[in-house]
């Protein structure tokens, strides 16, 4: 099981899911239509390091943040 | 990086790091601050941050700016900060002034783009994100 975790703005309690990769989370995701509105513009940690590769594989336990628009300042 | 739980105090934050780099032979020490202004009703700004990935970038830039001889440093408040009160510092201390007003700027507008920091208007009690002054991260809609 890896746990994702809403941040800022989405005001969604995290879930937990059974993903092999971060492609098995986007499906599983998108069946939310909530957080599907997000998911164009939101940015992702793994394990709180940020990533860019869809096939990049996931292990029990793994942490995955979705991270919407920012403004910091 | 420090974060605080309202708003900055500026002058104690800036006058501690000039006492902590008074030996450092820095020539020049450019801070920048940011300050709440009274617009659209609001009675404050208020910040959600996501500290792991914030120490991770501003790790990131103290790499980028030791590499240059500098020491960039920085403040951000959490929660409410209320209207002509500040809720960000930053400052760059360097050898010479064209790398510390370079970094500065530099470090200021990626703050902008990609710190996990979040924005809400406070109007009536009430927090409404900040959504149509927010910018997504580098590498956003992978999931999409």
């Amino acid at each position: 099981m890896v746990k994702v975790e809403f941040l800022g703005p989405i005001g969604k309690a995290p879930v937990e899911m059974e993903a092999a990769t971060l492609a098995d989370v986007a499906e599983k995701l998108k069946e939310d239509g909530t957080v599907k509105e997000w998911l164009p513009k939101c940015a992702v940690a793994l394990n709180d390091t940020m990533v860019s590769d869809l096939n990049m594989p996931l292990k029990d336990g793994d942490k995955i943040s979705v991270l919407p628009p920012v403004c910091g300042g | 990086m420090e974060l605080y739980s309202g708003p900055l105090d500026v002058k104690e934050i800036f006058g501690r790091w000039l006492d902590e780099e008074a030996e450092s032979n820095y020539g020049a020490y450019i801070p920048f601050v940011g300050t709440i202004r009274a617009e659209d009703g609001i009675e404050a700004l208020s910040f959600d941050i996501y500290e792991p990935v914030l120490r991770a970038w501003f790790d990131a830039w103290q790499e980028r700016a030791k590499a240059l001889g500098a020491v960039v440093k920085m403040a951000h408040s959490i929660g409410d900060v209320p209207v002509h009160t500040s809720s960000y510092v930053s400052a760059v201390f360097s050898p010479k002034r064209r790398v510390a007003l370079e970094l500065i700027e530099e470090f200021v507008e990626d703050f902008k783009a990609n710190a996990p920091i979040w924005k809400y208007d406070v109007k009536n009690g009430e927090r409404i994100y900040a959504k149509d002054r927010s910018t997504p991260m580098d590498g956003s809609g992978l999931l999409a």
